[in-house]
């Protein structure tokens, strides 16, 4: 049900709880853009988290119950809408997986994920945002986060509207669609090998010399900026949000400035 | 072949601090991955087919008893033996007895990942036969007393380097100061070497990567053309394949060879496919006098019934390994058994079992890359996820990794309490992180820091500054 | 029980199936009588035979193969000739008992000599007549036989093989029908090969080579002429 005041597409922001905990500007910016789009954003403070370390761990139990959390809780937005390819994807895709055996939920995943959206291709496809009003003078590359490529098609949005960013020039860097090997839960588990395919990671980032390096999960980005970070490299990172937005008030993430 | 699938994060450190594997590893992209986008570009109906290939093993797979059986009937017309085995050791016994029959000396061998699955080698050289490879890579592995890396590229963890001082240690018979510099001069000697084996060989066995049940007949393909050496220089050709190796008719394989070496290594086609059908018939000059086929299920059959059934589409082009980043980090054998990378984290733990495997499927991080590209549509990481909550009702993860789980789950489950143990993480860690953005070191996170820094929350939660936001404009 | 019946009856118990399921056979017995293709790469759909030739020849190359053409199959002998001497190749050749092969006039090149038979280790060149050519790869299909025995396939170093123009087909489905045409609806050679170049490999450090086990060279003569009388 849209708005009965504005009329505008009434949106729930599902936060995702690494941008709750972590980086909270990004939410922002994220409202920003939707706000921007023509939609009235709200944000249940039923959610916490959309399952994954549970679901990618087997324990379907727990993410079960997460899923119905959050099914629950956004009843009744026009959209739900995420700042991140990894969240959105549990969402819209492993939801309806996840509760099929759920005489009560199945029909409910269903409905509800088909109003589930990344925001970047939201603001895209969906609200047919073809620019966007921001300023950016310098180099920047963008990694392609594995869920939002390939479980949601996300590829050429982020470009489309990085494009428009005055000042911005996008320098694609090599095998931008190879993992930058958070995983999460995987990161902890197998740090030795999370740490090599990161390592790769940023060396391709750096070879492309930008001055900001840009994606669309929050997880990745961490996982990224800590290495850059580790190596040395005087990169800044950031959630895409933020540079559309043109909310860059705050320190790039890892960073200080 | 005994596994070390439990051994595995030890493997893994094993392969990342090993510079020659990495430096051939750091070849995949430019080399297969490169090559297979190349091919797939040049054919526009390559994703038709592999929704087609999907089709025709689903179809097969879902009438296996019946294609099995006319498989059988056809190949017995032409004159083949076929054997089953039900199990490994059933298939070495099998083919052991083969052997003994034909009163081998030599035994030549084309590549065949079942033959490594039965551990077939040890099994005929502890009988007293010499069993030789014949694919280059498979004989590089061989006489290093290795074992496969790579299903398709067996030796692609070895260097040029490597391989020349191997072939001066082992062909004691040549001259000692002859030139191996360039790749062209190995690929001669080892020609040169094997060629005396296939003359000699008594028995020659491959594998297949097809059998066809509207002739009998069994197929394999290689670029080298040993696996046709093999076959049809012995006096016996012994064939070993699993049974869901089997297609309908010749139009199928045809359709799904169009996606096996595009897949595989970016190839139009293979250099060499090759139908064999029973042994020579009563007026060829040539090729072998006795055609064995053995059957192999070992763990297969109780896939069938499963979410597993769908592995078995695999038509081993290693696509999926070439395309995975954790496979490119440690390469094949840390996974510790046969079947390496993507495929081998789905198969392995079902062949073998969960408990001593679990590890293969946890080591992903579902980047989905191998579905991409996978010329069958196997989605392998949904069956990786499936092993992994097998694992977690096995009580397979660590206790503290549960117990951490478990904590974080219980708050996840109770949004009020949620939200305020995340505002004082957030202020706790953002007070202490703010100066430097990030940490160096992080007392529960000590296996991230150890490689990387933890950058450092902004301070305050986004539930807390929003509704200070809302309430702000709402005064 | 023996294994044979074990591992059947575990398929169907674990597919949820019973044996004498007509419904099942009737599907599985269409399948196998109907021998239905089921795509045929654009590439090859609709093309005359001097674009099939084209891209036939171009595959080939690409894989280091020699592709010389001749008008008719008198022309034969004389382009294996040119052949051998061009590239330094003894003048003595293996080939099988093919009729068309042993048929050419093979007294316009005197300096020839020809061995028949399967074959043999010390052999350098081997020459073979092809059953089938598919365009789509540049693909070569050879059917086994007295007339043209396997091993001259792989022995050899070099491989000279004889395609006739009316055997050049789009897709490897029609190969299929030509050897069904040939050996009965299901009915196989003891071997057929699909041959798309020399024999090569890339185990050694990545780079490929020519020559791994099978011929380092393969020159195929397409004849383009092949019913007119020599």
């Amino acid at each position: 049900m849209s708005d009965p005041f504005s009329g505008r597409p009434r949106v729930g922001l599902f936060v995702t709880c690494l941008v709750d905990l972590m980086r909270p500007s990004v939410g922002f910016a994220a409202a920003k853009l939707l706000e921007r789009a023509g939609c009235s954003v709200e944000v249940p403070t039923a959610q916490t988290c959309c399952g994954q370390p549970a679901y990618n761990s087997g324990d379907k139990a727990d993410a079960a119950a997460l899923a119905r959390q959050t099914i629950a809780a956004f009843e009744g937005y026009d959209y739900v809408v995420a700042p991140s390819g990894s969240c959105a994807g549990m969402l819209k895709l492993h939801y309806p997986a996840l509760l099929a055996d759920d005489p009560e939920w199945s029909g409910r995943a269903k409905e509800f994920a088909e109003r589930v959206y990344e925001l970047i291709s939201f603001l895209v496809d969906v609200r047919g945002v073809e620019a966007v009003d921001a300023e950016f003078p310098g180099r920047v590359t963008y990694h392609d986060s594995c869920s939002g490529l390939r479980e949601l098609g996300i590829k050429d949005q982020p470009r489309k509207l990085l494009s428009s960013v005055k000042g911005l020039e996008l320098k694609e860097m090599a095998e931008s669609e190879v993992c930058c090997g958070f995983g999460g839960t995987f990161s902890i588990k197998y740090p030795d090998i999370s740490n090599a395919m990161v390592e790769k990671k940023t060396a391709n980032v750096a070879a492309a010399e930008p001055d900001l390096l840009l994606a669309g999960d929050l997880g990745c980005l961490m996982n990224m900026a800590g290495k850059l970070k580790r190596e040395g490299r005087q990169i800044a990172v950031r959630h895409v949000a933020e540079v559309l937005a043109g909310e860059l008030s705050d320190p790039p993430i890892a960073g200080t400035k | 072949m005994k596994p070390t699938t439990e051994s595995f994060k030890q493997n893994v450190r094993v392969a990342l601090h090993d510079p020659q594997l990495q430096r051939a590893l750091a070849g995949l992209p430019t080399g297969l991955v490169a090559n297979r986008a190349a091919a797939r570009a040049r054919l526009p109906e390559f994703e038709d087919l592999r929704d087609i290939g999907r089709d025709i093993k689903d179809h097969t797979l879902a009438h296996l008893d019946l294609y099995l059986e006319e498989y059988e009937r056809k190949a017995t017309a032409a004159g083949a033996h076929v054997h089953w085995a039900a199990t490994a050791a059933e298939a070495r016994e099998i083919i052991l007895q083969i052997c003994r029959d034909a009163d081998a000396k030599v035994v030549t061998k084309g590549k065949s990942m079942i033959s490594e699955e039965i551990g077939l080698n040890a099994a005929l050289e502890s009988a007293g036969i010499e069993v030789v490879e014949t694919d280059l890579g498979e004989y590089l592995v061989q006489i290093r007393g290795e074992t496969p890396s790579h299903i398709i590229a067996p030796a692609i963890h070895l260097t040029q380097e490597q391989v020349e001082a191997d072939f001066r240690r082992l062909h004691k018979n040549l001259p000692p100061d002859r030139v191996l510099t360039e790749p062209a001069q190995l690929v001669g000697e080892a020609r040169q070497v094997l060629r005396e084996k296939f003359l000699a060989a008594d028995v020659g066995i491959t594998g297949a990567n097809f059998l066809v049940a509207e002739t009998g007949s069994s197929v394999i393909v290689t670029n080298e053309g040993n696996g046709d050496l093999t076959q049809s220089l012995a006096r016996v050709h012994v064939v070993v394949a699993s049974i869901e190796k089997v297609v309908p008719t010749r139009e199928d394989v045809s359709a799904i060879l169009r996606l096996l070496a595009r897949s595989a290594t970016g190839q139009e086609f293979s250099t060499y496919t090759t139908f064999s059908t029973g042994p020579r018939r009563p007026d060829d000059p040539d090729g072998p006098q006795a055609y064995h086929v053995v059957i192999l299920d070992n763990g297969r059959s109780e896939m069938l019934g499963t979410a597993f059934r769908e592995a078995l589409r695999c038509i081993r082009c290693g696509a999926c390994m070439n395309h995975c980043p954790v496979y490119g980090a440690i390469g094949g054998h840390a996974y510790g058994w046969v079947y390496p990378g993507p495929i081998g984290s789905v198969l392995t733990p079902s062949l073998i079992g969960v408990k001593q495997a679990a590890d293969l499927p946890n080591a992903s991080t579902f980047c989905g890359r191998c579905e991409q590209v996978c010329p069958m549509k196997i989605p392998l990481p949904k069956l990786m996820r499936h092993h992994r909550e097998a694992d977690f009702e096995l009580g397979g993860p660590s206790l503290p990794y549960r117990i951490g789980l478990r904590t974080w789950a219980w708050f996840a489950q109770r949004p009020k309490l949620y939200h305020m143990a995340a505002r004082l993480a957030a202020a706790a860690l953002g007070a202490f992180g703010r100066r430097r953005g990030a940490f160096r070191r992080l007392p529960f996170a000590g296996d991230w820091t150890r490689h990387r820094d933890f950058p450092a929350p902004q301070g305050r939660t986004f539930q807390q500054l929003w509704a200070e936001h809302k309430a702000g404009a709402l005064r | 029980m023996s294994s044979r019946d074990a591992i059947l009856s575990k398929i169907r118990s674990q597919l949820g199936v019973k044996r004498d399921d007509a419904e099942r056979r009737a599907i599985v017995e269409e399948r196998l009588s109907s021998h239905r293709r089921h795509l045929t790469p654009g590439r090859v759909k609709g093309r005359n035979v001097e674009e099939l030739l084209k891209l036939f020849r171009g595959f080939l190359e690409k894989e280091s193969a020699t592709v010389i053409e001749v008008d008719r199959k008198h022309d034969i002998p004389s382009a294996i000739a040119n052949y051998l001497r061009t590239n330094n190749l003894p003048a003595r050749i293996r080939v099988g008992g093919d009729a068309m092969l042993t048929q050419l006039p093979w007294g316009s090149e005197p300096h020839l000599e020809m061995l028949l038979g399967r074959a043999q280790p010390s052999d350098e060149v081997g020459l073979s007549h092809a059953a089938a050519a598919v365009a789509e790869t540049g693909t070569l299909v050879l059917a086994s036989g007295p007339d043209n025995p396997v091993t001259l396939n792989f022995l050899p170093e070099n491989h000279i093989v004889v395609v006739e123009e009316r055997d050049l087909v789009p897709s490897y489905e029609d190969a299929w029908d030509r050897i069904r045409a040939r050996f009965g609806s299901d009915g196989m050679p003891r071997t057929v090969n699909f041959i798309s170049g020399p024999s090569r490999t890339g185990d050694i450090g990545g780079r490929i080579v020519m020559g791994a086990h099978g011929p380092r060279r393969v020159c195929v003569i397409v004849v383009r002429n092949s019913d007119s009388a020599s």
